[in-house]
């Protein structure tokens, strides 16, 4: 189903962030928003969650579906495993489904069973991906989802991304063309 | 936060004998054992208690008191502080009762609790309403620190109440259980025997340094008070392993 939003308006306290912002984005596909920052890309999917109320505007194919989102910051379990945290939006994945999803994004041997906090900042970072890919969902947000990783890593992490949202609702949040590339971005909506 | 400290905290071995040193030049030098015993004469009388039963059952009469009321007080605080979270007026009714606990010295407890209940289950009591406030306090500020971000998180993947509540809030708030179980280890040994010297249970350890006292034997009350040290310090070993053991099972999940 299409996801559309209408003059949608939101602000803090006297400081608007976003005015009349109005656009489509087409179910089974890729969209992107590529906007500098302090535009409001994070408040847009958070509005868009229903983390925080629209003061005005309407939203619609958003009703039922379930969310699955790579938030700017990991917000990873620090005490819980790779794995767990992973498991934990997932229980219904095997254990060795998983595994080997990590494996795919450079997350194998010992970064499996340690606890996330001792994980370097990109795995840290792959790990809230691979939770927020591997979940059930109809709709993925993604904020900036490859921040923090080297060139290499990288190019592999998008591929193997592009490989599991193919053929789903994904909204992707950047500023870096490649990546909306990368992930076969059907509509990228530049605001500059 | 509450951190595991590790490494340089410990106790030398060469420190604990420099102070038995002390202690031993200091006994001779008064040359009185009823004003300062000798570690050397404790060391003995010590020995000569443990092959005793009486000793035994004192040991076994306080230890199950005084850890009942430990026990009772973790349950209750850990209850009582997720009820105290989840429900604002339930909390604004338990804090004043807590800060009140917490402020009432132990003599006037232990007067109170008297007039109830019997001098024997007198340290369960005891123990149980020193420690109840620490552990309510630590868990409720556990709680009240979970990350909001990660609460989010929860939201927005959907997770189960329980299945937050298990990996989200047991997680974060562990390190605030641990600190408030070794506070109140170390709190309802003190607490629990200091009620048993008032109240006299018969066949309490506190029963036994009120004898020290009356008949004016230090060496017996040199030797029970370092039986006490050595109980309190096991048990909150052999516990907080416990814990550690549980904070590990759940980190390797």
């Amino acid at each position: 189903m299409d996801i559309g939003l209408r003059n949608i308006n939101k602000a803090y306290g006297g400081q608007r962030v976003l005015t009349d912002f109005s656009a489509d984005f087409a179910g089974g596909q890729i969209s992107c928003i590529m906007a500098p920052s302090g535009w409001g890309k994070t408040t847009l999917i958070r509005l868009m969650m229903g983390l925080e109320h629209i003061d005005s505007g309407e939203m619609t194919g958003l009703e039922g579906l379930r969310k699955s989102v790579v938030f700017q910051e990991d917000r990873l379990c620090e005490n819980l495993s790779a794995t767990a945290n992973i498991r934990l939006v997932c229980p219904e994945k095997s254990k060795p489904l998983v595994e080997g999803e990590m494996s795919s994004f450079g997350l194998g041997g010992d970064a499996l069973g340690k606890p996330v906090r001792e994980l370097s900042g990109g795995m840290r970072r792959r790990v809230a991906l691979l939770r927020a890919l591997l979940a059930s969902y109809d709709i993925l947000y993604m904020d900036e989802p490859f921040k923090g990783l080297d060139d290499d890593t990288k190019e592999t992490v998008m591929a193997e991304t592009h490989r599991l949202i193919l053929g789903k609702t994904a909204l992707l949040l950047t500023h870096d063309r490649r990546e909306a590339t990368a992930l076969g971005a059907s509509k990228i909506l530049e605001i500059y | 936060m509450p951190e595991r400290k590790k490494g340089k905290t410990g106790i030398r071995l060469w420190t604990v004998l420099f102070w038995l040193a002390v202690w031993q030049a200091g006994s001779m030098a008064l040359g009185q054992a009823i004003l300062l015993v000798s570690p050397v004469a404790v060391a003995r009388r010590l020995a000569e208690l443990a092959i005793t039963a009486p000793f035994w059952s004192s040991i076994g009469f306080s230890l199950l008191r005084i850890a009942s009321g430990f026990l009772i007080a973790v349950v209750a605080g850990v209850v009582l502080a997720a009820a105290g979270a989840r429900f604002r007026r339930l909390r604004e009714l338990i804090s004043p009762a807590m800060l009140t606990i917490k402020a009432i010295p132990v003599a006037s407890f232990v007067i109170l609790v008297l007039v109830w209940v019997p001098s024997k289950n007198l340290s369960v009591v005891i123990s149980l309403l020193i420690v109840l406030p620490v552990v309510y306090t630590n868990i409720i500020d556990g709680i009240d620190a979970a990350d909001p971000k990660l609460l989010e998180m929860t939201r927005v993947f959907e997770l189960p109440a329980l299945r937050a509540v298990r990996y989200i809030y047991v997680s974060q708030v562990l390190p605030y259980f641990r600190a408030a179980c070794s506070v109140g280890l170390g709190l309802c040994w003190k607490a629990g025997v200091a009620a048993e010297v008032i109240g006299i249970p018969k066949g309490s350890i506190g029963e036994k340094l009120y004898e020290s006292k009356i008949f004016l034997n230090t060496a017996d009350l040199f030797a029970w008070t370092a039986t006490i040290v050595i109980i309190s310090y096991s048990f909150e070993k052999i516990f907080m392993l416990l814990i550690d053991k549980l904070v590990g099972r759940i980190e390797r999940m």
